[in-house]
């Protein structure tokens, strides 16, 4: 088939779609967990939804309904344990080497097909179904809603924890209610990815619009752009070239980092340069 | 002692405070006035963010009594102002200091926001701490007394009668700390905005404090800074023979127990005397 004929398939379309609106939510959650540098603990509940998944696979259910399960779990247990952001390292560490244990004892029970383990793993995007695409559709409404709601109380209580807590914020609420959002996410991110690449699209994208932006809004619009540009670009790549969908998206959402990375080094020293007078010294 | 409900800012009457079997302090009793300056000093550990904390609603007394504003303390007031600690801002984050003010207005706010006097508002408190020229510059690359300035802004947004500094001036250079409590000087005369300073460096606010609440381990003392910072006082609150010397206008403690941040006049010097088998220690 040519590129023009898959461009008119139907599977082509719900890939697309499913594309676009995960990397809404990646590229807007993961603003705030690049902010809060907690990339481990998305990192965490990818892989412990990857156990909930393969639960579900051996309980004879929709694997979806596992992965939403288990990362939710997980993000409700870490929001508890974050308060202030900062990620416990060996609290994650030690709740994902044992999560994990246990989705390969669950994996190595499952008499099934052993691509629908594989797809959790590294991503199906052009296997997304029409029913499959409703459930995306109607996860992503759900954190896009919480999202704007709790967007100032959550860039407050991230930024200037102390400022928010002294404003009347609840800490460990907000921690709460951005682990439930990076759970969700991070379980859309998986059936367009895969469990191994979630950092793909909810840090990489983050990762580069900070780079190029101050203003907390733009940011979040960046991240959201660079998302789709590396997920739809992605699909249609491996359209043309039979490589794994999630390679490419992988490799254009770092390309987008590594420009950003280069492209602000000098623009920011420029800028720092005009708006500090030098006498002021600006710490390392 | 009478007291007149509306009077004070902020009375504390037999307060305590306890962590488990550990007491910061018992039975304090403290009044704040309209437009007061009162600067918390004391040796770390001793619960001077703590009472801060009290202030603010976040923790509660162990026993006594406390109100702000002829109130028990509201959690989020925008009667009280706050300037926490300085942390160090993430040079990548996305923030510029603009933002940070305004998150001071309505970063609390739950929903979508309110068309309204916003930008305003925060444009007016950052004129008001000459901090104009910076405001649109990632937060992470500006100087701590920069971040400090646009802090204080934050703080003075909601236009608080009460304002509560941690530490404010840590980690300045000299011009930035003049700087800083010339702003927090000029507000509560202007505004009569009482002010509640921690800090162990009396030496750059001296000028500017009305009365000293001094938190040793165990006990305090409260009053005027002639009266509380003496060798007399002083060695009564830490139980051991403790010199203070004024040495052109500026006052170091000698020989305060085993804390370093007891020194408040220039660090390095009373460390130096503090250590010298002359300078009074046991």
């Amino acid at each position: 088939m040519s590129f023009a004929e898959l461009l008119r398939q139907h599977f082509v379309h719900t890939a697309l779609l499913a594309g676009g609106v995960t990397s809404v939510l990646a590229g807007a959650v993961g603003v705030f967990v690049v902010i809060r540098g907690m990339s481990f603990a998305v990192h965490a509940v990818s892989e412990l939804g990857f156990t909930g998944a393969a639960g579900a696979l051996v309980l004879g259910i929709d694997p979806v309904v596992g992965l939403l399960v288990g990362s939710l779990a997980v993000g409700a247990v870490l929001g508890a344990l974050t308060v202030r952001g900062r990620e416990r390292d060996s609290a994650i560490g030690s709740f994902l080497a044992f999560g994990l244990g246990v989705g390969v004892l669950l994996i190595s029970r499952y008499q099934g097909y052993a691509t629908q383990a594989t797809n959790l793993l590294f991503g199906s995007i052009v296997g997304v179904s029409d029913r499959q695409l409703l459930v995306l559709a109607g996860v992503a409404a759900l954190v896009v809603a919480g999202l704007a709601v709790a967007f100032r109380p959550l860039l407050f209580a991230s930024v200037d924890p102390e400022a928010a807590e002294a404003r009347g914020i609840s800490l460990r609420l907000l921690s709460v209610i951005l682990l439930l959002l990076v759970a969700l996410t991070t379980a859309e991110a998986i059936q367009v990815v895969g469990v191994l690449l979630v950092l793909t699209l909810v840090i990489t994208p983050a990762a580069a619009a900070t780079r190029l932006t101050a203003r907390p809004g733009v940011a979040l619009a960046l991240s959201v752009g660079i998302a789709a540009f590396a997920t739809e670009g992605g699909i249609l790549l491996s359209l043309v070239k039979p490589y794994p969908t999630s390679f490419f998206i992988s490799a254009l959402s770092f390309a987008a980092y590594v420009a950003a990375r280069g492209g602000t080094a000098w623009r920011r020293t420029r800028a720092v340069r005009r708006a500090v007078p030098p006498t002021s010294p600006v710490p390392a | 002692m009478t007291v007149d409900a509306g009077a004070n800012v902020v009375e504390l009457r037999a307060a305590s405070l306890r962590y488990g079997a550990r007491s910061l302090w018992d039975g304090l009793e403290l009044d704040v006035a309209r437009g007061e300056f009162l600067a918390v000093l004391g040796p770390n550990g001793v619960g001077k963010t703590s009472l801060l904390r009290v202030l603010l609603g976040l923790t509660p007394l162990s026993d006594g009594r406390v109100t702000v504003l002829g109130r028990p303390p509201q959690r989020g007031s925008p009667l009280v102002g706050y300037v926490p600690q300085q942390r160090t801002f993430d040079l990548e984050l996305p923030l510029r200091g603009r933002d940070l003010v305004r998150l001071g207005v309505d970063g609390h706010r739950w929903g979508f926001r309110r068309p309204g006097r916003r930008a305003a508002l925060a444009d007016a408190a950052i004129g008001a701490v000459s901090a104009g020229d910076y405001a649109a510059v990632p937060i992470g690359r500006l100087s701590g007394g920069e971040q400090q300035r646009l802090r204080i802004a934050q703080a003075l947004v909601s236009d608080p009668t009460l304002l509560l500094c941690d530490e404010p001036l840590l980690s300045l250079d000299l011009s930035s700390q003049r700087l800083v409590v010339d702003l927090l000087d000029a507000r509560r005369r202007e505004r009569r905005t009482a002010v509640v300073f921690v800090t162990h460096e009396i030496n750059p606010i001296l000028p500017f404090v009305d009365r000293v609440l001094y938190l040793a381990p165990g006990s305090w003392a409260t009053g005027k800074p002639d009266e509380v910072l003496t060798g007399d006082t002083l060695s009564r609150l830490y139980g051991t023979s403790v010199d203070v010397l004024r040495v052109r206008g500026r006052v170091v403690v000698v020989g305060a127990p085993d804390e370093p941040d007891t020194a408040l006049g220039e660090a390095g010097h009373a460390h130096r005397l503090s250590g010298d088998p002359e300078g009074g220690r046991p």
